[in-house]
Order: C-alpha cells, then structure tokens, then sequence
C-alpha cells in the first residue's frame, strides 16, 4: 500500500495499492477501525485481482478534503512547532529517538546505556 | 500507466524542496526491466499473511530507531496491543501515528480480517524499520534480503507492506 504513487511506480513494486491520504496514513484515518478493515481489505484484495506486474491500483480512498496538498510534507505545520525553517525533517540525530522518555528508560534497563551505535541488520529487541 | 491527476508527485516536491535548500538532488530508487512476481496460488482466505512497515514502529523496551544511517529493523509479535507500540521518525508528522498506531502499522485491521474470515491468518512476526534510509544498496543487499528470509521461514504466503 502508499500514499507515494510516484516513488511506488519507479521502484516498480509487483502489486501496488494507492491511498491517497496525507504521508502517515497509508493504512487509513486514526481511529477510524471500520475504515482502516476496509482500506486494508481493499489493498489485500489486490493481491488476488492484479495480474499484470507492476500495476498500481487507485483504492480511491477519499481524505474528505484538499487543504493538505498544498503542503504535502506539512513542512509548515513542522517548522512551525520547532521554531525551525527551510528543511522540516528533523535533525539526523545518532542517538536512539523515543517516543517518550519512559520508553528510554525502559529500553536502557533492559539493554543497558551503551546502545547508541548498534544499529546492524539484525537487532531485534 | 498513469497516477490518478490528484495525487502529490513526492518525488517532485522533494527535488523542488532540495533544489531550494540547495541540496544536490535525491536519488529515488528507480527500477528498471521485468517486475518480479509471484502469482498467487490459493485465494487470500487460505493466506498466512505478514506485514512489513517502514513508519519507524518499536515497542516500548525496545531501542528506538536513529536518524542518522539506520537501517535496522524490529521484530514485533502481531500479539502487541496498541498501547505498546511507538513511533518514531524524522521525516513524517507523527501526530496521528501516535494517537492510533494502525494509521501505520495495522495490526488491529489484519487481525479483524482474521476475524471475518477474508485472510487465512497472521504470521507471528511483524517487522518494522524507519525508511528515509539513504542507502538503497544496504536496503537492497542487507535489510531486503534478512526480512525476506524471515518471513518465509515463517511460512507467509502474501506480506503487506506499509511505506509511509
């Protein structure tokens, strides 16, 4: 499934499901458990409809209104919150980024403190 | 085949935007040649199907994803209730993501979809890395391959997979 047709496409995917919903909602609208069952059916069923290598299906999922293509990346919304300009995307920090700060505790009681550069293919838990 | 006349061409918004920070351009992956494929061999209600997701998921005590050249990956079991569930990531607003996991990460859905009968079941595994990684070859020689190799020692028939 995606919300990117156009990256989707030049990656050339085997079977693709496009959403056209803001990015970070490709699986559907928060809280919304009936709609999220059936985008994902929707996207499922692909896998039996689609024949053609590389076809990408429109789900035609409708976000109800067209305010957010206008700053697609939010970068606006973004900058405005962290008091930065130009890139929204945050800085590309090396260190462990937690959602909260108890899920760092959590993660450096069962894992210890030096965890900052284990970053290898294959890091599970 | 052409993208529906609405939708966001990503790939142009981020040249516009790294033309205007004055960043060399990105280099999107682009595929050339015969798309892979596997046909389907039994109908989606016999499938044991895995999910992948790129949205930055973890579970509390686990180490969270950096943002800097990470192209680790998490094993969640599809039994994690919502609540255990984190998001982190340095290129999409996290907002909602945060709010309810499944905008992302749709394990509730699948498992509704178990329910009803349309898919035959889950695989125990669900894996989750953070994209926006800017290594394709590692992508491509490392990450791909080691979760491809999972999940067929799982035994899936179909994987799901959720890029944000």
């Amino acid at each position: 499934m995606t919300s990117a047709w156009s990256i989707t496409a030049s990656a050339a995917v085997p079977r693709g499901a496009f959403v056209d919903f803001p990015l970070g909602h490709t699986t559907g609208k928060p809280h919304d458990p009936d709609g999220q069952r059936a985008l994902v059916e929707a996207g499922l069923r692909c896998l039996e409809t689609v024949t053609t290598p590389g076809t990408i299906v429109d789900l035609g999922a409708s976000w109800g209104d067209d305010a957010w293509r206008a700053d697609p990346m939010r970068t606006k919304v973004r900058n405005s919150a962290s008091g930065r300009t130009g890139d929204s995307r945050t800085e590309r920090h090396d260190t462990p980024q937690y959602q909260t700060d108890d899920d760092r505790l959590l993660a450096e009681e069962r894992h210890g403190s030096e965890i900052a550069c284990r970053a290898c293919v294959g890091f599970d838990d | 085949m052409n993208a529906p006349p609405q939708a966001v061409d990503y790939i142009q918004v981020t040249r516009d935007t790294y033309d205007a920070l004055g960043y060399p351009p990105y280099a999107w992956v682009h595929n050339e040649g015969p798309v892979p494929w596997a046909p389907m061999t039994k109908p989606l209600a016999d499938c044991t199907v895995g999910l992948i997701a790129s949205g930055g998921i973890y579970r509390a005590g686990q180490i969270a994803f950096h943002f800097k050249d990470d192209h680790s990956y998490r094993v969640i079991g599809t039994d994690t209730p919502a609540e255990d569930l984190r998001v982190t990531h340095f290129a999409y607003d996290l907002t909602d993501a945060r709010q309810d996991v499944n905008v992302v990460f749709p394990l509730e859905p699948l498992h509704r979809l178990v329910e009803q009968g349309v898919v035959g079941g889950l695989a125990p595994e669900a894996y989750t890395f953070m994209g926006g990684i800017y290594s394709a070859r590692r992508v491509r020689e490392e990450l791909a391959p080691t979760l491809r190799d999972r999940m067929v020692a799982q035994g899936v028939d179909v994987v799901l997979l959720v890029p944000v």
